[in-house]
């Protein structure tokens, strides 16, 4: 909601001048004119009192209704019906006060054309000074959200950046890499391979970007394989899709940090073998993903549920969709279940055509 | 003069990495792998090893922890691919540590720096890297410790309150208490200070578990848990107290 300038002092102070000055104005032209002091005041003083409440009054209803480029021809309209109200007003007060054929009378009607004239200028000038304020004070304001928007996904940015280094499993593949080497050369080859297309593919992805989720699963079989080689006997993992699932579609790198939770919570809270397993369907024209990784229950309270890795995706979904219930997490037993539900509205696949 | 070592790693391919630099070591002779801190505290009491090679970043409990619960440990080589946290504890106490993957040059030169060191103990530095390590994000939400031959993760939250007794320290949980080889000064550093406050200078409490504060004798208070324990205030814990509570 924009701000009455009403409120604010820079405001008033000129404000109550220019009125002050123009009041005083108006009463020496009119004492100029053969008017008594008295009486000149009586008539600037009704007659300017009258345009003030107008100019508080387009203040007011501009604050509400802020008329777009199609509609200044409203502003228009408000200034004529403005002084005609003014008019009507400020004659009906003076005939209630002075008698018909008075010198005032008289003065009035010679000067009335004028004086509706100024009255006209004064409401006009009013309302374009207030449009214009408006129309300021707006566009601050959306400066104001653009700069945030912008400073969120430069932060985003920072995050996906972070996420893809992930400094920990990089260090640690090359690690087994430098053992396999010598025991088993081969092995070492393929998983450099597998490194390098992990890398590649998710180096590629951007954070706006949509993908099909069978280009999705894939990237994530190549994460998997090579947590695999690090883990050796202990990680085992599953991954189903539904058909009609694989060709829906998902913000990329949505799933990975879900899957690296799982991992992290699954072979570091345990020290039992561990199943990793992701489960894709389609519900309600939505994609729905699974994530289920085992968990100590008496060691990790759950408060737990949602980590560092889920808040930010709960964060992106949010972002994206302005939803905050399409991840869900749940414990049964001894396994964390990680839900995510990915809308899939026409606007969507427009975009990924685009 | 042959010295014991053991490799304590979760990762099987990164313990063969440590056991094929070994072999240029004669002198020094693998007696066991371990794949977590239980396994290792378990074979470092059994074999009293001369030195251990010491993953992080393990499941259960961390390398840290896993030191925490061996009395008078080894010296160790610690072994990690990345940890911003814990290199800082190492750098800060001069501790010796192998950045995964090393290269057998970086080992050899490790194990020569040993070699020297191991012939003036220096306890006071792995005492020190542990109480910083207990700073540790992944830790300092929980305490292990060892009741009997069997380790207990104690997360936090769930302590009602600290209890000193002579060279140890009592934790006293909705299962028991539980005792750990520490000073009330170490839990006051490594405590989150807006949950634990030190009431006596025998005594620190979980602020969550208090449901009334008492006035006892002259000008000292008594704190009364959910549990039905009370626990004295002295007059220098008091307003600490009442800050911590917003009265």
């Amino acid at each position: 909601m924009a701000v009455s300038p009403f409120q604010s002092k820079k405001f008033m102070v000129p404000f109550s001048l220019f009125w002050f000055v123009w009041i005083s104005a108006h009463q020496l032209a009119l004492y100029k004119m053969g008017l008594d002091w008295f009486t000149a005041l009586t008539d600037s003083v009704v007659s300017n009192t009258l345009l003030i409440w107008g100019t508080w009054l387009v203040f007011t209803i501009l604050r509400y209704y802020l008329p777009r480029k199609e509609g200044i021809f409203n502003l228009f309209l408000l200034v004529i019906v403005l002084t005609a109200a003014w008019f009507f007003a400020k004659t009906f007060i003076m005939n209630a006060i002075y008698p018909k054929n008075s010198v005032y009378m008289q003065i009035r009607n010679t000067t009335l054309p004028l004086r509706i004239g100024i009255a006209f200028l004064i409401n006009g000038c009013v309302t374009m000074f207030a449009y214009a304020y408006y129309n300021w004070q707006e566009k601050a304001e959306a400066d104001k959200q653009k700069t945030e928007a912008e400073k969120l996904t430069r932060e985003a940015e920072l995050f996906k950046l972070r996420q893809q280094l992930q400094p920990h499993f990089l260090f640690n593949a090359l690690n087994s890499i430098n053992a396999l080497i010598s025991i088993k050369p081969d092995e070492a080859r393929k998983m450099v391979q597998q490194l390098s297309e992990f890398l590649r593919t998710t180096l590629k992805k951007e954070e706006k970007q949509w993908l099909k989720l069978d280009e999705e699963l894939h990237s994530l079989q190549l994460y998997l394989d090579i947590e695999k080689v690090r883990f050796g006997n202990r990680l085992t993992t599953r991954i189903e899709a539904d058909v009609d699932a694989l060709t829906m579609q998902l913000p990329a790198l949505l799933l990975q940090p879900l899957v690296e939770n799982a991992i992290k919570f699954g072979l570091y809270d345990t020290t039992e073998p561990t199943q990793i397993s992701i489960r894709a369907m389609a519900e309600n024209n939505e994609l729905k993903v699974v994530v289920e990784n085992p968990f100590d229950a008496e060691t990790s309270p759950a408060k737990k549920g949602t980590g560092f890795g889920l808040s930010s995706v709960q964060r992106r979904l949010f972002l994206l969709f302005g939803r905050n219930e399409l991840l869900q997490t749940e414990t049964k037993e001894n396994i964390f279940i990680t839900t995510v539900m990915i809308p899939q509205p026409q606007t969507i696949n427009e975009e990924v055509q685009q | 003069m042959s010295y014991k070592v053991i490799i304590i790693d979760d990762e099987p391919l990164a313990r063969s990495v440590v056991k094929e630099y070994l072999q240029k070591h004669a002198q020094l002779e693998l007696v066991e792998e371990c794949s977590n801190g239980f396994e290792g505290v378990k074979a470092v009491q059994q074999h009293q090893p001369d030195l251990i090679f010491l993953d992080i970043q393990m499941p259960k409990i961390t390398g840290f922890e896993m030191l925490e619960l061996i009395e008078n440990p080894p010296h160790v080589i610690f072994t990690t691919a990345y940890d911003e946290f814990a290199m800082q504890a190492f750098e800060a106490n001069a501790v010796d540590y192998l950045l995964k993957p090393f290269s057998q040059e970086r080992f050899d030169k490790a194990i020569s720096k040993w070699m020297e060191k191991n012939k003036t103990t220096d306890s006071k530095a792995t005492e020190n890297l542990l109480k910083e390590a207990a700073r540790h994000p992944q830790q300092n939400e929980r305490i292990v410790v060892k009741t009997g031959s069997k380790i207990k993760i104690i997360p936090v939250q769930e302590i009602h309150y600290l209890e000193a007794a002579d060279d140890y320290v009592k934790i006293i949980t909705a299962e028991g208490a539980f005792l750990k080889k520490q000073t009330m000064g170490y839990f006051e550093d490594v405590l989150d200070g807006s949950l634990f406050v030190r009431t006596h200078r025998s005594f620190m409490v979980n602020i969550q578990e208090i449901t009334r504060i008492d006035p006892y004798e002259k000008e000292n208070h008594v704190a009364l848990l959910k549990s039905g324990a009370k626990i004295p205030v002295s007059r220098a814990g008091y307003p600490k107290l009442k800050s911590i509570l917003g009265l």
